[in-house]
């Protein structure tokens, strides 16, 4: 039952990557089409942005009803990544509505810039949040300062090469969706470069995050050789790419955007499987388990059946949603 | 400011915010579903401007409301791991639900905003629906959180610790029915007065006066069914406090001595080192028939209880007179609405009504707002009634003050862009519209 719930919240936060994460990387892939793609951009995400960053909310409802103290000391310990990574959820949502339904004068530069900026600073903390509870290097000691409790265990390179690697995949993601969501030639042809450039940054970033690891005593190629899920998921992604490439190539959306994805799930599943079965490290070395933070059985009894019920409401109505805005006949959304 | 009282300002603050967003949510879907409906019963074109006027302003609603909820949902840890530590496992679940029910309706808000030239009519108009009905099932879930937190069941509380967790009897706790259909009656009650106040500030101006005067019709007809429901709502609370949470309901009248018969009091400013009240109007046996249905029964005073669990008794007592005053001025103003209806005058003569309703426009959210402050702050010392106190609960971390200060001033600023925004859209459909002919049927 717990392996069950925890496999609900994996695939709860791997498609907040998936969708919510290219909403991200839609704003960033922005800053390289400038203004030209502003429009393309804003009818792809503005249907399902909402629905996309829902993802995230049920992984925290999971985490603090299933697993409280992973809560807690996640938002404990690094409570000033989580602002700046709420203020930017914030500030992008906001800014993006604002842009789309105002008045499209001057203040159009205010939201774009807003937007942007956002949409890297939340990706960017939502990746050294997650470094950090990879790393170690909490401290719940209460005789400890500030400085040990609050800023070290997410201050460092890691954890920021983890933000960028973050940053680069919502990137990367959205590049892919947004090849085929328009019919303009040139735009795709936009598109696909940025995409390129992004990948090839990406895999850069991924490789020095395994690099720098082992400077930061994490040890990620150890871990991965121990692990047959780590071994053949790195195995499965990179098999993958080729085919990626293919799907672009030929300018086939479909098969580009389901290998991406494929691809990213790969990698989410490697990090997943060497993780497992700690959510948090602490420096104490008495890291936080699946087993020793689980709430009492009542409490997951009662969480994996709202769940099962919840699924079996929410995934029909979802995938109706991308239905009626991915797949059918645009008639001009940005006229309403 | 102490880091505790930080935290619980960046909350209020939070919760204040968020609350006016959530309620749009709540209750624009239908009056946007009515608003439809009508255009396809009657086929009259103003009708169908209604619906895409209003989901514009909704969109925008909602997007905040969206984001300042997500920020909720982490400030419960950010701030208050203490409580979340205990309360995730047993109080967890009905966010679960409600976060299920905001899911289906945010897809439902895609489908009704975006989807008008993607799917059949009849389609839309179901999605209009969905949205309004998971917006207040949402809305239900969540309140049995809050629920949960004035009347404790669900679980032992043993050696600092709970134990026997029962997810079941905590979300239906004893509290939990009064206090979501209050609050789904106020959610309708101040988006509605708020909207009317809109149109008919909008009608004052002359300007697309069909429209105007029809959305004030729809909205206000929402907004004084609920006004006249809210004293019913809010009989039964109140009763349920005396019984309850007798501390409360003695903060909220100034009820210093424990009396029998209990006289109402009606304003009035607490004097706590005193222990008595000053400027107030005392109607003999009230408050114990009011609390316990007899005009002779004791109402525990503050008296009962250490001066250490006292809640803030001024904060509570002011507020409940506002929210109490406001929701009178409401149904006064759902009566007048009533009985304009039934005479069939036409309220675009009555200039003196429309400036009433401009006034009222944000009564509701006032009400609101206050009824919030009289529950929470009632509360306190507690954050968990008789089981733990919020300074207990607060986060260890120091200078809250800061995270407080930037938040405080992001929705400062964000409340003026709101409205700003919302100014420029009125401005665009004046432009849009005041070219068509309005009584066209499509």
């Amino acid at each position: 039952m717990t392996e069950l719930i925890i496999l609900v919240l994996g695939v709860s936060v791997l498609l907040y990557v998936l969708l919510g994460g290219a909403d991200f990387g839609a704003g960033m892939v922005e800053l390289f089409t400038g203004r030209k793609s502003i429009l393309t951009i804003s009818k792809a995400i503005a249907p399902v942005w909402e629905a996309n960053h829902i993802w995230i909310i049920l992984a925290i409802v999971i985490l603090f009803n299933g697993f409280p103290r992973v809560y807690t000391t996640i938002t404990t310990y690094l409570h000033i990544p989580l602002l700046f990574l709420l203020i930017g959820i914030t500030v992008r949502g906001t800014a993006f509505t604002f842009r789309y339904y105002d008045i499209k004068d001057q203040t159009q530069w205010y939201y774009t810039a807003l937007f942007r900026i956002s949409s890297i600073v939340t990706p960017l903390f939502l990746g050294v949040v997650l470094g950090a509870v990879m790393m170690g290097r909490i401290y719940t000691n209460p005789e400890a300062g500030f400085y040990e409790l609050f800023i070290y265990p997410w201050l460092n390179f890691f954890t920021f090469l983890t933000g960028i690697f973050v940053c680069l995949l919502f990137a990367w993601l959205a590049a892919t969706y947004l090849i085929g969501e328009t019919k303009d030639e040139e735009e795709n042809r936009v598109f696909t470069q940025i995409n390129i450039l992004l990948f090839i940054s990406l895999f850069v970033t991924g490789a020095g995050i395994f690099i720098i690891a082992e400077y930061y005593e994490i040890f990620l190629f150890n871990k991965f050789s121990q692990s047959p899920i780590g071994l053949i998921s790195v195995a499965m992604a990179t098999f993958l790419i080729p085919l990626f490439w293919y799907g672009v190539k030929i300018k086939n959306a479909l098969i580009s955007r389901i290998t991406a994805g494929a691809i990213t799930t790969f990698v989410f599943l490697g990090w997943f499987a060497v993780q497992f079965p700690v959510m948090v490290y602490l420096k104490n070395g008495l890291h936080l388990t699946i087993n020793n933070t689980k709430a009492p059985d009542a409490t997951l009894y009662f969480l994996i059946y709202a769940l099962g019920i919840g699924i079996f409401i929410i995934l029909p109505a979802f995938a109706y949603l991308f239905n009626v805005f991915k797949f059918k006949k645009d008639t001009s959304v940005l006229n309403e | 400011m102490d880091d505790l009282l930080a935290a619980r300002s960046q909350m209020a603050v939070s919760f204040i915010f968020h609350i006016v967003f959530a309620c749009i949510g709540i209750a624009m879907p239908w009056l946007m579903f009515v608003a439809e409906w009508k255009w396809l019963k009657t086929g009259k074109a103003v009708y169908l401007d209604m619906a895409k006027s209003w989901s514009k302003g909704v969109a925008i609603f909602f997007a905040v409301g969206a984001v300042s909820g997500t920020l909720l949902s982490f400030e419960l840890g950010l701030l208050w791991p203490g409580f979340m530590e205990h309360a995730g496992a047993i109080i967890g679940m009905p966010f679960s639900w409600e976060g299920t029910a905001f899911f289906l309706e945010a897809i439902a808000l895609g489908i009704f905003l975006y989807g008008w030239n993607r799917v059949n009519k009849w389609v839309h108009l179901g999605s209009g629906l969905v949205v309004g009905l998971a917006g207040v099932t949402s809305g239900i879930f969540v309140i049995a959180a809050n629920a949960w937190m004035n009347n404790p069941s669900g679980f032992d509380w043993v050696d600092g610790k709970a134990i026997n967790i029962d997810p079941f009897k905590a979300m239906f706790n004893r509290g939990w029915f009064q206090q979501a259909l209050h609050m789904t009656l106020a959610a309708f009650a101040a988006t509605s007065f708020a909207v009317a106040g809109v149109h008919a500030l909008l009608l004052l101006r002359k300007k697309y006066t069909e429209f105007h005067f029809n959305a004030i019709k729809i909205a206000l007809t929402f907004g004084a069914v609920a006004a006249f429901l809210l004293p019913i709502s809010g009989d039964i609370s109140a009763k349920h406090v005396a019984k309850y949470q007798p501390a409360k309901l003695a903060a909220m009248e100034s009820l210093f001595e424990t009396s029998k018969p209990a006289s109402l009091v009606i304003g009035g400013y607490p004097d706590e080192e005193n222990r008595n009240v000053r400027y107030a109007i005392e109607i003999p046996n009230l408050l114990s028939y009011l609390a316990h249905g007899d005009f002779n029964a004791e109402v525990t005073g503050l008296d009962q209880f250490d001066k250490s669990v006292w809640p803030p008794v001024v904060l509570v007592h002011i507020s409940f007179q506002i929210m109490v005053l406001f929701g009178i001025l409401m149904l006064i103003a759902g009566i007048i609405h009533f009985y304009f209806q039934f005479k069939k005058i036409d309220i675009r003569n009555r200039k003196w009504w429309l400036k009433t309703l401009v006034i009222l426009m944000p009564v509701g959210f006032i009400a609101l707002q206050a009824g919030w402050m009289v529950t929470e702050l009632g509360r306190q010392p507690w954050v968990i009634y008789g089981i733990m106190k919020t300074k207990d609960a607060v986060t260890p971390m120091p200078g809250i003050q800061f995270s407080f200060f930037l938040i405080s001033l992001i929705y400062t600023f964000l409340s003026f862009v709101v409205i700003w925004l919302l100014k420029r859209q009125i401005k665009l459909l004046h432009e849009n519209y005041d070219k068509k002919n309005l009584n066209r049927t499509l």
